[in-house]
């Protein structure tokens, strides 16, 4: 036997271990090695030296000093005694989620779902007493906030217009594939050159709108001065990006929900809205369910907007977490820089577990 | 619907009577264009400003808002001529930079993640639980001495694998729990939560103590890491659609898996490659955090030449940038025009299995 057909048999023997070494060795380099690594940089003080790095073990003290000292207010959110309406909503909120909970334990009850389903209430309890304390105070909340402002009314909005826009797109209009073919394209551009484009847009002394706002009277007002303005600008721009996404995939499932059903539904005489609610829906809440799922995920990872818009600015209103762990590694900080990557891991990870803990498995359990 | 069966319409109930089945209302009609029509002037806006700026003299813009070329303002070269002509070699360095890497990372990602993907949908594997949690207590002995004890990377990476596949022989025997495929596919698409901030700085430092560090190898192949859960998300759902009689039927004729994949399941499965092709290559075209870290001057991309436009000493100059950012999104923006129905399928496919 010579060499060649040796080695093809040897080849063929393994091919189960060689198709799929090379991704797994990259992930384990790239992704599991990094990961370790980069929490064994959260525990310690890095001091850069001429050449090398000085590392010290200084146990919980960065993710204390974020959650409890004097980076507090960067993270979560400057504290003020909880106000009316902060006790308003922390305690809505706590009683709803325990509500939740009890209903979910006495109805049916598995070890592994009331403990996910524990994680998830404890978290929400946490958000609802930070808001409370923070936002409902009348005091600025932090990074964290800031993401989840981001993460949850952006993806939010983008759904809704997204799955509106795919709905009327899948009525009898002309000139359906020109429409479908421009709301695709915003996709497709630099979330960096969007950022520019909308920081030209939103100009109020030289931008487009400029004549509309001197006419209202805002001409000296600028958007990118104001907190809430600011963080707005950026979730139109972040909207403008993705809404093609969930518009495209929502599209294609709509597309895919058998003609039959609906005529079947319009012949029985059920109204617009009776048809997408019990025919429609139900057959695209699986595709929903998974484009929202990854749409959060990115979101969680904003970092290019707000570093173009506004550089994290006015402040830190616009700073989201991946911004704020930049900044601090900018600093050469390299310990809270991890720090806060982390803790976006952690938060993204709860929130992307407990969305599919809910939705993904609740839809597969009820069907 | 018969008209002349109802004769005391008003004007207002026929705005909102439907003439047939497969029709809309007048007043319906109306709002769904105006929605339509609205929401193709918010997606429009942005680039058509974006384009017009390209072409204004400083003045046109510093001056207020103008709209129309040559109504408005004299459309002028001067950004394109400037970026073209004198100060090309930034720009085309980085455009070279962002065509390789884009491309490279792609066919890399792809390569290794259809093939990974294959392998899960086809071959039963059982990794035994024991040997993973073996594997990983070695990678933190071994992250443990490098940090506090001050041991040198790679060294204590080899000492460690060593150890690994010692113990792993030695004990392999007494593990009797085993994890399946479809733990391996979670695990692996499961990488994409992970937010690239957590893992940048470590492989920062990896790639400085290879001297790595702004060369193209470097992004690339964070690029394919970063991107491959897509990939095999993605091309898994499809291998997964195609039917296995022929792959059995090529394998008794004595193909090996290798031919079986190259030759008759690549070549099944173009549309889902292309739309995967696609999607990735995009997002490595487009990807700003990691070549910000990993790229400094030799193996800057595109991203980071436009961000870094914003500090310049006479402010920004938002002609030159509309031209570079322009530039930028042509050849993306055309393969979107031309290759959507492409993506939006593959999309489908991985979220209506996923």
């Amino acid at each position: 036997m010579n060499f060649a057909t040796r080695f093809s048999e040897w080849l063929d023997r393994h091919s189960g271990r060689l198709f799929i070494t090379p991704a797994v060795v990259m992930i384990l380099v790239f992704s599991i090695f990094p990961l370790v690594a980069s929490l064994i940089i959260a525990f310690s003080r890095i001091r850069l030296r001429a050449g090398s790095y000085q590392v010290r073990w200084v146990g919980l003290r960065n993710f204390e000093k974020q959650i409890f000292g004097s980076e507090q207010f960067h993270f979560l959110g400057t504290f003020a005694p909880i106000s009316a309406a902060g006790w308003i909503l922390a305690i809505g909120a706590t009683a709803g989620i325990l509500w939740w909970l009890f209903r979910y334990a006495s109805r049916r009850f598995t070890i592994v779902g009331f403990i996910g389903r524990l994680i998830t209430a404890a978290f929400g309890i946490g958000l609802a007493f930070l808001f409370a304390a923070t936002l409902f105070s009348g005091k600025p909340f932090g990074t964290l906030g800031v993401t989840l402002f981001y993460v949850f009314i952006g993806c939010g909005i983008q759904f809704v217009i997204g799955l509106g826009l795919a709905f009327l797109c899948t009525q009898p209009v002309r000139g359906r594939n020109i429409f479908r073919v421009v709301f695709f394209v915003p996709l497709m551009i630099t979330p960096i050159g969007v950022g520019y484009a909308f920081r030209m847009i939103a100009d109020t002394t030289k931008g487009p709108f400029s004549p509309l706002w001197q006419w209202v009277g805002l001409g000296e007002y600028s958007w990118a001065a104001d907190a809430w303005a600011a963080r707005i600008f950026i979730v139109v721009g972040d909207s403008w990006q993705w809404i093609p996404f969930i518009f495209v995939v929502l599209l294609a499932a709509l597309e895919n929900v058998p003609r039959d059903f609906v005529e079947a539904a319009e012949v029985d005489g059920a109204s617009g809205w009776e048809i997408f609610r019990d025919v429609t829906w139900p057959q695209i809440l699986p595709v929903a369910a998974t484009v929202m799922l990854i749409r959060v995920i990115e979101a969680f990872k904003i970092v290019d907007l707000p570093n173009i818009m506004t550089s994290g600015g006015p402040g830190i209103a616009t700073e989201s977490m991946t911004l704020h762990s930049l900044f601090a590694w900018r600093a050469l900080d390299l310990g809270q820089s991890a720090a806060v990557a982390y803790l976006l891991l952690f938060v993204t990870v709860v929130v992307c577990v407990s969305f599919f803990n809910l939705v993904v498995l609740g839809r597969i359990r009820k069907s | 619907m018969n008209h002349a069966a109802m004769p005391n319409r008003t004007v207002l109930q026929k705005l909102f009577e439907r003439p047939s089945i497969h029709t809309m209302a007048p007043a319906t009609k109306i709002a769904v264009y105006g929605i339509l029509l609205f929401w193709t002037a918010f997606v429009v806006f942005p680039i058509y400003w974006l384009l017009i700026t390209s072409f204004k003299e400083a003045a046109d813009v510093n001056g207020g808002p103008v709209f129309l070329p040559w109504i408005d303002f004299e459309p002028s070269l001067h950004a394109w001529k400037e970026l073209f002509v004198f100060d090309y070699k930034d720009t085309l360095k980085a455009y070279v930079n962002s065509i390789i890497i884009a491309l490279s990372s792609t066919l890399l990602s792809i390569l290794i993640g259809s093939m990974a993907a294959y392998a899960l949908a086809r071959i039963e594997y059982k990794p035994k639980f024991g040997t993973i949690v073996l594997f990983v207590a070695c990678m933190v002995g071994a992250v443990v001495a490098i940090a506090r004890l001050g041991a040198d990377l790679w060294p204590t990476l080899a000492a460690a694998l060593g150890v690994f596949y010692f113990l792993a022989r030695v004990l392999s025997r007494h593990f009797k729990l085993t994890v399946g495929n479809g733990d391996i596919l979670f695990w692996m698409i499961s990488q994409r939560i992970l937010a690239p901030i957590v893992v940048v700085v470590p492989i920062y430092m990896m790639f400085q103590s290879v001297r790595l560090l702004d060369t193209h190898i470097a992004i690339i192949l964070t690029y394919s890491v970063v991107n491959l859960p897509i990939v095999v998300w993605l091309m898994y759902d499809f291998f997964k659609s195609i039917p296995i009689d022929l792959e059995e039927s090529a394998q008794l004729d004595g193909a090996s898996r290798l031919m079986v994949f190259w030759d008759i399941v690549l070549p099944l499965s173009k549309t889902g490659l292309a739309a995967t092709t696609l999607l990735v290559m995009i997002l490595a075209w487009n990807e700003y955090l990691l070549a910000l870290f990993l790229s400094t001057s030799r193996a800057q991309t595109m991203p980071i030449l436009v961000a870094a436009m914003n500090a310049g000493e006479r402010g920004i100059l938002w002609w030159s940038m509309s031209v570079v950012i322009i530039v930028m999104i042509i050849p993306v923006v055309l393969m979107a025009i031309i290759l959507q129905r492409f993506i939006a399928r593959g999309l489908l496919l991985g979220a209506v299995k996923g």
